[in-house]
C-alpha cells in the first residue's frame, strides 16, 4: 500500500498576539473562504457526476419506492410503503431475497477457503514462483460475461466436459443448469472462478505483510509449519478476511450477469436472485415502484454490511 | 531464508511444485477451455469423448464468429468507452486528490467522506432513476450515456490521495510561495511524481469498463452502439449450438484485457490491495 510518513493534513494557525487579533481574524475568515472556493473548483467536477448519478437517483429511488407509476416510470400514486409490504407478500419476491442469502452462502467461504489455499502455494519462496502468481490472479481481467458463456459450455449436458470428468472418476452426470436442485450452485460456481483471482490476490499481499521476525521467533520456539500457520498466519490474516467476506458479500449480492447469460431466472426461479428479479420488475413488467423497493431492500442490506465493516476494520483509513 | 537443501526440503518443494501445477491447471482450466473449443470443428464439439485439446490450429471459427457479428464495432465501441471512463476518472480524481491533500479547506473530512460514501452505495440502489435519466436526457446509444456517469471515482481519489500525501508538503509550501498557481503545481509537479498511481487507477478503471455488462445492456439497443460483452452474449443466443463459433468470440474479446493484465500485472495489484492491506 502507498503510503508516506504521516502528514498534518490541517494547518493551525498559530495564536495571534491580543493586538492583531482584531485585524488579523478578519484575515483568517477571507483565507478561509478562499480557500474553501478553491478547494470547490477542484471538487466540482467529481461533485457534479456524484451529485447527478449517485445521490440524486439514491434518494429518487426512495421515492420512486413509494408510488404506483405507469409502464414508463411515471410515479402515478402514493403507496407509501405499500410496495414493500406488497414485496414482501408476493412468494417470488421474497423468494428471491431468501435466494439470494442461499446463494451468498453457497459462494462467499468456498472463495475464500480456495482464495486462501491459492495464497498460501503463491507465498512458497520457490523458483518461478512469479508465474504461478498470475496464473491465480487471472481471472481478475475475466468480465463476468465471457465467464458465464465459457461455463455454460462446461456445464453442457451432453458436449460440455464437466459431467465428462464427473463420469471419468466414477460420479454421476449432474444437470447443472437444467435443475432447479443445481442450478444456483452452478451460478455460485461460476462466481467463485470469477472471485477467486482478486481474493487470492489480496490474501497474498496480506501474507507478504506479516514481519519475517515472527516466523522466525517461531522456529525458533520450535514450532512446526502447521503451527504457524495457525498461530502466525491466520490470526494475523484476520482483518483482511473480514473484509474479503465483505467484498465477496457484496458481490454476491450484486450478481447478475451469470444468472441473465445462463438462466434467465430459473428453473423454476431458483436463481431468481435479488438484482436479475430487479431488472425484470422494471425492465420487463414495468413496475418500477416495486422495483425501486427492492432495490432499496438490498441497498439496506449492502449499507448495513459496509457499515459494519467499516466499524470494525476500516476505521483506520479515518485516522491514519 | 533457509539455504541449505535438505533432502526434507527437496521432497517438500517437490511437493509443493505438484500442488502449484495442479491449482494451476483447476484455474486455467475454464480460460483453455475456451482456446480449445475455439479451434474444434463442429463434429469434434460434438464427439464423446470430448477433445480436450485442439488437433489443429483450425481458424474458421474466428472467420466465422467475425461474419456472425461485427465484433471489431464492439470491440472499438468497448474501448471508446473505457478510455471516456478512464481519463474522466483520471482527471476528475486527480484534482479532487489535489484539493484532499494540498487545501486546507473547512469541511475537509466532511466532504471527503461523502466520496467515500459514494463507494457504499451500489450501482443497483441508483440504476432506476439513472436508466430514466439516460432515456430523458435521449442519452440510450451514445458514448455519453456508457461512460459520464462513471467518471468520477470515490475509490480512485482516495487512491490517488494515498500517494499524493507521501509528496512533501514543502514541495508545495515552496511552489506556492514562488507564486505558482496550484494547476501549475498539480500538474508539472504532482502528477509527473504520481505518474505510478495514476497508472494503476488507469488500468483499473479501463478493465472495470470494459468488462460492464448490465449498465450497457440497459442503455443500448442499436447494434452499432453494443458493447463487447453484451454483443458475445448475443452472439451466444443465435448460435445456441455453435459453441466453438462463440468461444472464438470469448477469445478475441479476452485477449485485449489479458495484454492489459499482464503488462500492467503489478501496477494492477497494488490498486486492487491498495484498499485491503494496511501497511
Amino acid at each position: 500500500m502507498i503510503q508516506g510518513p504521516t502528514q498534518p493534513t490541517e494547518s493551525i494557525s498559530p495564536p495571534l498576539p491580543a493586538i492583531a487579533r482584531g485585524r488579523g481574524l478578519k484575515g483568517v475568515q477571507i483565507r478561509q473562504i478562499k480557500s474553501f472556493t478553491r478547494a470547490m473548483l477542484f471538487l466540482a467536477p467529481s461533485l457534479a457526476i456524484f451529485i447527478t448519478f449517485v445521490f440524486i437517483p439514491l434518494v429518487r429511488t426512495f421515492w420512486l419506492s413509494s408510488y404506483l407509476t405507469n409502464p414508463l416510470g411515471k410515479p402515478t400514486v402514493f403507496t407509501g410503503l405499500g410496495q414493500y409490504q406488497r414485496m414482501f407478500s408476493t412468494p417470488e419476491l421474497g423468494n428471491s431475497l431468501l435466494r439470494s442469502v442461499l446463494f451468498v452462502l453457497e459462494t462467499v467461504p468456498a472463495t475464500l477457503l480456495l482464495a486462501l489455499i491459492l495464497a498460501v502455494l503463491a507465498n512458497q519462496r520457490l523458483k518461478g514462483i512469479s508465474i504461478f502468481r498470475v496464473v491465480f490472479s487471472i481471472t481478475i481481467a475475466v468480465s463476468s460475461a465471457t465467464a458465464s458463456l465459457i461455463f455454460m459450455y462446461l456445464y453442457h449436458p451432453s458436449i460440455g466436459s464437466l459431467n465428462y470428468f464427473i463420469e471419468l472418476l466414477g460420479g454421476t452426470a449432474v444437470p447443472w443448469l437444467t435443475s432447479d436442485k443445481t442450478a444456483l450452485t452452478a451460478i455460485s460456481m461460476t462466481t467463485v472462478w470469477l472471485q477467486l483471482g482478486l481474493n487470492t490476490v489480496i490474501l497474498l499481499a496480506a501474507m507478504q505483510g506479516i514481519p519475517e521476525e515472527l516466523y522466525e521467533s517461531a522456529m525458533i520456539d520450535g514450532a512446526n509449519g502447521w503451527n504457524r500457520f495457525w498461530g502466525i498466519t491466520l490470526p494475523f490474516l484476520s482483518s483482511t478476511f473480514f473484509f474479503l467476506v465483505v467484498v465477496d458479500m457484496l458481490a454476491a449480492f450484486q450478481t447478475f450477469t451469470p444468472i441473465q447469460i445462463m438462466t434467465l431466472g430459473g428453473p423454476a426461479d431458483s436463481t431468481n436472485l435479488l438484482v436479475y428479479s430487479i431488472y425484470r420488475q422494471f425492465y420487463f413488467n414495468g413496475n418500477y415502484g416495486l422495483a425501486a423497493a427492492q432495490s432499496i431492500v438490498l441497498f439496506i442490506i449492502m449499507l448495513l454490511l459496509t457499515i459494519f465493516q467499516f466499524v470494525f476494520v476500516e476505521r483506520k483509513v479515518f485516522y491514519e | 531464508m533457509n539455504h541449505s537443501v535438505s533432502p526434507n526440503r527437496m521432497w517438500l518443494n517437490i511437493v509443493m511444485y505438484a500442488l502449484l501445477i495442479l491449482s494451476g491447471v483447476a484455474v486455467l482450466y475454464p480460460i483453455w477451455t475456451a482456446i480449445n473449443i475455439s479451434m474444434l470443428t463442429d463434429q469434434q464439439i460434438a464427439a464423446f469423448p470430448p477433445h480436450l485439446a485442439p488437433t489443429s490450429l483450425y481458424l474458421q471459427n474466428f472467420i466465422h464468429a467475425l461474419q456472425q457479428a461485427p465484433l471489431g464495432r464492439y470491440l472499438l465501441n468497448s474501448t471508446i468507452q473505457s478510455s471516456l471512463v478512464m481519463l474522466g476518472q483520471l482527471f476528475t480524481a486527480s484534482l479532487a486528490a489535489y484539493a484532499f491533500t494540498f487545501i486546507d479547506f473547512k469541511w475537509k473530512n466532511v466532504f471527503f467522506l461523502v466520496f467515500l460514501a459514494t463507494m457504499m452505495i451500489p450501482w443497483e440502489a441508483t440504476i432506476i432513476p439513472n436508466y430514466l435519466l439516460i432515456k430523458k436526457l435521449n442519452w440510450t446509444d451514445t458514448f455519453q450515456g456508457l461512460a459520464v456517469p462513471f467518471m468520477a471515482t470515490g475509490f480512485g481519489t482516495f487512491l490517488l490521495r494515498q500517494f499524493f500525501r507521501t509528496i512533501p508538503r514543502e514541495l508545495h509550501d515552496a511552489a506556492v510561495m514562488d507564486g505558482a498557481s496550484d494547476l501549475y503545481f498539480l500538474s508539472s509537479i504532482v502528477l509527473p511524481l504520481a505518474r505510478p498511481a495514476l497508472g494503476t487507477l488507469a488500468v483499473y478503471s479501463f478493465l472495470q469498463t470494459y468488462n460492464q455488462y448490465l449498465w450497457p445492456l440497459l442503455i443500448t439497443n442499436s447494434p452499432d452502439m453494443r458493447t463487447v460483452q453484451i454483443g458475445i452474449a448475443l452472439l451466444q443466443d443465435e448460435e445456441r449450438f455453435m459453441f466453438n463459433t462463440v468461444m472464438a468470440g470469448v477469445v478475441i474479446i479476452l485477449i485485449p484485457t489479458f495484454i492489459l493484465f499482464i503488462f500492467s500485472n503489478r501496477q494492477l495489484i497494488r490498486g486492487l490491495t491498495a484498499g485491503a492491506v494496511k501497511g
